[in-house]
């Protein structure tokens, strides 16, 4: 793309009219960005910081369910507080679990997929020079990492029974007002305030981008599917987050002003929580997979040189599960005591969303079908995906029925089930994409060998790790237990011989990282050839700063 | 309290809070005779509901001691517990259970294990059959629209294949209880479970988990042996009204298929009729606090003669049709803790022996 008519912003620089790839000083550049590639690739480190310590936390956890009893709860409660004892040993349990979750969901996965990809590729896959709101963007960054600051310091203040907030990440009342005394539970929901507005505002972003920046020639019907599912995930973001954000509001309120929205001492209902925090808590799932979705499309007809089979139905059956996500969310509450009415049509209406899942599944399979396939890392991972998420959507169907849920909520079961749609699902698609689009964002190649060995490790070691769980929930065995049962001791082994495999995976892609960076060859504009089709490989191999200063024509 | 005005069924319920005074002896000690009138129970949660006063000391004094013959069962290994590396669900001993077992084994299992398998068959023959080498040249295909609706509406049947029974089991689970089901009131507390018996007089007697010596010297498995079970007789139907003193709690038993989450100020209702004699082990399953691993549930299923035995050892009446029920109700007196009355479709009118010190005040 040419460079003539450069309306670069250049925040501070008096000559930068001329040059569109002059970048800005360090600290300017990246503490007060405003380009979406800059910011994507912040949002992509600070998801691999997060990712690494939520990651190390579920180790602690695989460590200690390793063998019945308490084994290492008592030491790392003592780092915290020396004098910790057996109350704060298993509140330190309860802290693992809540940050865990909030830290995979929010600072982890959403960051990756939405503020990561979603910012470096939305722009460049319409032909767009930015994002719409280039300063509002850097503000979802900035309070995102001031959020995830804000939950890491709360392990280090009161909690009730001990440090850190034990509430799990769903923050259930009372237990999160009247059953948790201490500044680190107001600490971790206003850590959840400060993520959801950055969600808000990133949303706000992105809805405006694709509405209004698309190039001449690209209708909504040409987008890439990438682009679709960001878009759908942004309205969900902007319908779902305002919702959460109540509903902790008023936890902070009852837990400081003395209101009883969940206390039914006080005319309010603890049960009212759970459906306003669904209400959000489902459509953040599909928050999480959708973009996943987008990836895996992309990738797959990249690397089967066929473009995305059934186009239309893929793009619609995304907006539709973002629609039935929103009607479906009591099926998180199916033991509260709903009447079995409100059951059967939770149930019926979950069903139902295995419907456009399924197309979307069919429709990659198709997209391969007659294709030319190669097995580059990013397709491994692609179709190590699909799989992986069949067999989470599968026990999902499974968890729908609420006569089954009965037995099967709040056990292991819905752990490997929830762990296989996101755990192996949206983390699968997004080392796909991070495979992908590695040589586009930062003009490296990485190291093929390392990328498979990195997959097959991990696709082994993750499996190992979460297929035992559904045996041990169909046994009984309860999540968020600290300790267990002796005979659910085999299967709990093997769980976390599991996670020691996936470690040692996930050493590869660091290995691999370094390597890029190090060794990595130089990445030609397009290195995945002609199933390649979208604007981005257009560019060069990293795109220039500012790219598309004369917008580029579809045909 | 400003909960005093709003008597109701959960208010009701929780009257047994105030019963203390019946613990059972621990189950590591044969009880040999109904001496367990310790009054060392835990006062449970709501300190400030003044009523602590003990529950009349007639009750268990006033048990002929040879009736007391029960002796705590032992569990029968594989039934009502995990097993070592077990793959399925616990066997199912209540008729729901069985019913809901059928459908998840018949229906459900083979169909989402045939859907895996074809997903993976066919990515299988992709890979193997349009990999790059054997089909150089990529088709341009892009759509088919009967495929299309093919695999929308093929999904949909299955689905609706699902449904049926799925809605069955549903409507199964929620059948009103019949008239003569045998109520017990369920409290969850951070951490133990308060179980009683309102038409019967058992005032709440607590159940904690034991100690992993005294769990060894039961003979029972640690981490769900308690001290106190919640015993009911084989074959008839039970009522449980259950509810949460502080945090939400949840009351489950795998083997009966029976989970309800205990709500502060609600009084959810669900029901299990066992078939056979047994011990049910079960574990709290909603996050509850610090404990929340190390307060399990234990149902004990009794024939109905032994039933009636245990009844007696606890100082309550196991024939409440025949005598007046409301005499026998070690009827405390006093303010209640927290509770209203929500309107859940769930919720039951309060049980007529507990509304002893309760205004009838229904929903």
């Amino acid at each position: 793309m040419t460079d003539i008519a450069a309306t670069a912003p250049a925040h501070g620089h008096d000559h930068a009219h001329d040059d569109h790839d002059h970048k800005p000083g360090f600290f300017v550049r990246w503490f007060m960005s405003t380009n979406h590639k800059d910011i994507g690739t912040l949002y992509l480190i600070f998801a691999i910081i997060a990712g690494i310590v939520g990651g190390v936390m579920s180790g602690m956890m695989r460590l200690e369910l390793a063998e019945p009893g308490i084994q290492y709860l008592h030491g790392w409660a003592q780092f915290f507080d020396p004098a910790a004892g057996d109350t704060q040993a298993k509140h330190f349990w309860n802290v693992l679990i809540t940050a865990h979750g909030l830290i995979m969901i929010f600072f982890m996965v959403m960051p990756a997929m939405i503020g990561g990809f979603g910012n470096w590729f939305v722009p460049l896959m319409i032909g767009a020079p930015d994002m719409a709101f280039p300063r509002m963007n850097n503000i979802s960054y900035w309070l995102t990492t001031v959020a995830f600051v804000m939950l890491v310091a709360s392990m280090f203040f009161p909690g009730g029974s001990g440090l850190g907030a034990g509430t799990g990440w769903t923050l259930y009342a009372p237990l999160s007002t009247s059953g948790s005394v201490g500044p680190a539970v107001d600490m971790a929901i206003f850590s959840v305030h400060l993520a959801g507005a950055a969600s808000i505002l990133g949303a706000i972003n992105f809805i405006t981008t694709i509405f209004n920046m698309r190039a001449p020639g690209m209708t909504l019907h040409k987008m890439p599917l990438f682009v679709w599912s960001v878009l759908v995930t942004a309205f969900l973001l902007l319908l779902a987050l305002p919702v959460l954000a109540a509903a902790i509001t008023m936890l902070l309120t009852d837990r400081n002003f003395g209101t009883t929205f969940y206390d039914a001492t006080g005319g309010g209902d603890p049960v009212l929580y759970q459906h306003l925090f669904w209400f959000f808590g489902h459509p953040e799932v599909y928050i999480m997979i959708l973009p996943g979705f987008g990836i895996v499309s992309q990738v797959i007809s990249t690397f089967s040189r066929k473009p995305v089979f059934g186009y239309l139905g893929m793009a619609y059956a995304m907006v539709a599960i973002g629609v039935v996500g929103f009607i479906v969310w009591a099926h998180h509450m199916f033991t509260v005591g709903m009447s079995v009415n409100l059951k059967m049509y939770f149930t019926a209406a979950t069903m139902v969303i295995a419907v456009p899942t399924g197309i979307k599944i069919f429709s990659w399979i198709a997209t391969m079908w007659g294709g030319s396939l190669s097995f580059k890392t990013p397709m491994v991972w692609a179709l190590g995906f699909i799989f992986m998420f069949t067999v989470g959507g599968v026990t999902g169907v499974v968890l729908a029925n609420g006569g089954v849920d009965t037995n099967l909520h709040d056990t292991y079961y819905v752990v490997a089930h929830f762990h296989y749609v996101l755990s192996l699902g949206a983390v699968f698609s997004l080392f796909s994409g991070f495979y992908y689009w590695f040589p586009k964002m930062s003009g490296r190649m990485y190291s093929e060998v390392l990328g498979q060995l990195h997959f097959w490790i991990f696709f082994i070691g993750v499996n190992i790790l979460f297929f035992p769980q559904h045996f041990l929930g169909q046994q009984g065995m309860p999540r968020r237990y600290p300790d267990y049962a002796e005979a659910f001791t085999y299967w709990h082994h093997i769980s976390s011989i599991g996670y020691a495999i996936m470690a040692v995976g996930m050493f590869f892609f660091f290995l691999n990282l370094v390597y890029a960076f190090v060794a990595g060859k130089k990445a030609a504009d397009n290195p995945w050839g002609e199933g390649a089709t979208t604007l981005e490989w257009t560019l060069s191999s990293p795109p220039p700063f500012h790219q598309f200063n004369e917008l580029p024509r579809i045909a | 309290m400003k909960s005093l005005k709003t008597l109701g069924i959960a208010a009701a319920l929780s009257l047994g809070a105030m019963g203390a005074g019946h613990a059972q002896a621990p189950a590591a000690t044969p009880a040999a005779a109904p001496a367990a009138t310790t009054a060392a129970t835990p006062a449970p949660a709501a300190p400030d509901a003044a009523a602590t006063t003990p529950a009349p000391a007639t009750t268990t004094a006033a048990v002929p001691a040879g009736d007391a013959t029960y002796v705590p069962m032992k569990p029968t290994p594989g039934v009502g517990q995990p097993v070592d590396g077990g793959i399925n669900f616990q066997p199912q001993v209540s008729p729901v259970g069985e019913q809901a077992y059928w459908f998840n084994h018949i229906i459900l299992l083979p169909v989402i294990t045939v859907i895996s398998l074809l997903v993976l068959g066919l990515l299988l023959w992709v890979v193997v059959r349009y990999r790059a080498a054997a089909n150089p040249v990529p088709s341009k295909t892009t759509h088919n629209t009967f495929i299309e609706v093919i695999w929308t509406a093929i999904p949909v049947l299955i689905l609706a294949v699902i449904a049926v029974p799925s809605i069955r089991l549903l409507a199964q689970q929620y059948e009103p209880p019949k008239k003569d089901a045998l109520t017990i009131k369920v409290t969850g507390y951070q951490w133990y479970w308060g179980y009683a018996y309102p038409d019967q007089g058992i005032g709440e007697y607590v159940s904690k988990m034991l100690t992993e010596d005294q769990a060894e010297t039961a003979g029972e498995p640690y981490h769900l042996a308690v001290d106190n079970r919640m015993v009911v007789p084989v074959g008839k139907q039970v009522k449980l009204i259950i509810t949460g003193a502080d945090v939400i709690h949840s009351f489950a038993v795998p083997a009966l298929w029976t989970k309800m989450d205990a709500v502060p100020g609600r009084a959810n209702e669900t029901t299990f009729t066992v078939d056979k004699p047994g011990v049910y082990y079960g574990q709290c399953s909603e996050l509850c606090g610090v404990d929340h691993g190390y307060m399990p549930i234990a149902v004990e299923a009794l024939p109905m003669d032994k039933w009636k035995a245990w009844v007696r050892s606890k100082g309550g009446n196991p024939d409440p049709q025949a005598a007046a029920p409301a005499a026998a109700a070690p009827a405390p007196s006093g303010p209640v803790p927290a509770a209203t009355v929500t309107p859940a479709a769930t919720t039951e009118p309060a049980p007529a022996a507990a509304s002893a010190a309760a205004p009838a005040a229904k929903n």
